[in-house]
């Protein structure tokens, strides 16, 4: 195969992942692996160094609209990549002695969890009571509305950090967002409003990726000729998507959507399982 | 002249800055790897792709910075198209030092250090590599 027509593809795959993750809330790197490691048969390593890139155009790229609006918590969202980022540093080192075929189950676990997650029903918290700690840090905040202005609490920051040390662990790993663990940590645990969780969560992925990317660019995981299309491509996909969102009912893409990662996680597990990585 | 206050200096106002740098993050990266790609498949569009299924890993001047930049004035495809990566990589951690500054402007002495605390993990692992 010619690199013109590799490329191509891999331009065509990254707009997809894109325009799909920015409508589901799956990350774009959630499609880049699987699409690299089981259709071109590129090594792990390789793959996760492009689905890295790709976690971080996504977040920046979506991140940039979402903080104008004000929606997003700051102030928990710093607090909470405390735990991210040892989390995503801790992961990458692991990396190095995790073999392939267990980054491969590892995937397929998380991915099937994530496909879960967006097909969860969402429903916004009822009024809850900050916890103490919450207070201290000041990570009690408001969002706009149409009816104007809402104020929130949060409750249980602890269990909240230490769900999000694992996510960070696991982006790491994976050189994913984990995004759905994100807002798992936040939405369930901490009872943020479901608008503030996943808008905060967006946020957090691109410094989350960016702590491991830097690990995994100087061992040399990412490549330029890989990274170019994804780039452009997840780009591309995620500004049509941020497009289309508005004016789209998401529910029966998100089922398809799930439906095929779960597919495809299960073949990634056959074949970690298998030793095919 | 509005006066360069806390007041002026609200969240609404960082946010919408920081909502910019990000865009102009992406969109500089993006422009950069575009440019480096079309002379990557100009040059070698038409050889067959590397031995991408055994992994190698990137040579020296591709995963540190001084190489990469060195690549680019020497207008390398490689070392552009590996420059628009470090700028998209760049651009949460530039976001990072950003809160810290409007942290500092608001005088939120406890959000200063907790947003120092990210920014020291993440230059920590960017300058030990952690090549263990």
């Amino acid at each position: 195969m010619s690199i013109l027509i590799f490329t191509l593809i891999l331009l065509l795959g990254a707009y997809f992942a894109g325009l799909i993750g920015s409508m589901t809330g799956l990350g774009g790197g959630v499609v880049i692996i699987p699409l690299l490691t089981l259709g071109f048969h590129i090594d792990i390593h390789y793959a996760i160094g492009a689905a890295l890139v790709a976690s971080i155009a996504t977040s920046s790229g979506s991140a940039s609209a979402y903080v104008r609006e004000g929606i997003t918590n700051m102030r928990l969202g710093m607090f909470l990549e405390i735990a991210t980022t040892l989390g995503a540093v801790l992961g990458a080192a692991i990396a190095v002695y995790m073999p392939t075929n267990a980054i491969a189950i590892i995937f397929g676990i998380v991915l099937i969890f994530s496909a879960a997650m967006t097909l969860r029903k969402k429903h916004d918290q009822t009024v809850v009571v900050g916890s103490a700690a919450s207070k201290r840090l000041k990570l009690n905040g408001s969002y706009p509305t149409v009816e104007g202005q809402k104020s929130y609490q949060l409750t249980n920051v602890s269990g909240g950090f230490s769900l999000m040390t694992l996510a960070g662990v696991l982006s790491g790993l994976l050189g994913i967002g984990s995004g759905a663990l994100k807002v798992l940590a936040m939405d369930v645990i901490m009872r943020v409003p479901f608008k503030v969780s996943t808008t905060t969560s967006n946020f957090m992925i691109g410094v989350t990726a960016a702590a491991s990317a830097v690990v995994y660019l100087q061992r040399g995981y990412i490549d330029p000729g890989i990274a170019f299309p994804v780039i452009v491509g997840v780009l591309g996909g995620a500004t049509t998507g941020a497009r289309l969102l508005q004016r789209m009912n998401v529910k029966v893409l998100r089922i398809i959507f799930s439906v095929a990662i779960s597919i495809v996680a299960i073949n990634m597990m056959y074949n970690g399982f298998h030793h095919k990585f | 002249m509005k006066k360069f206050s806390t007041m002026y200096f609200r969240d609404r106002d960082i946010q919408k800055i920081i909502g910019k740098l990000l865009r102009l993050g992406v969109v500089s990266a993006s422009i950069i790897s575009l440019i480096g790609g079309i002379i990557y498949l100009s040059v070698h569009g038409m050889d067959s792709i590397p031995d991408y299924h055994k992994f190698h890993g990137q040579p020296e001047t591709l995963t540190q910075i001084a190489g990469i930049i060195e690549k680019t004035f020497s207008l390398n495809a490689r070392g552009i198209m590996q420059l628009g990566v470090v700028v998209l990589i760049m651009t949460p951690i530039l976001r990072v030092f950003c809160s810290l500054f409007s942290f500092a402007i608001e005088k939120d002495r406890m959000y200063v250090v907790i947003t120092f605390a990210v920014l020291s993990i993440i230059l920590f692992s960017m300058f030990t590599g952690m090549k263990i």
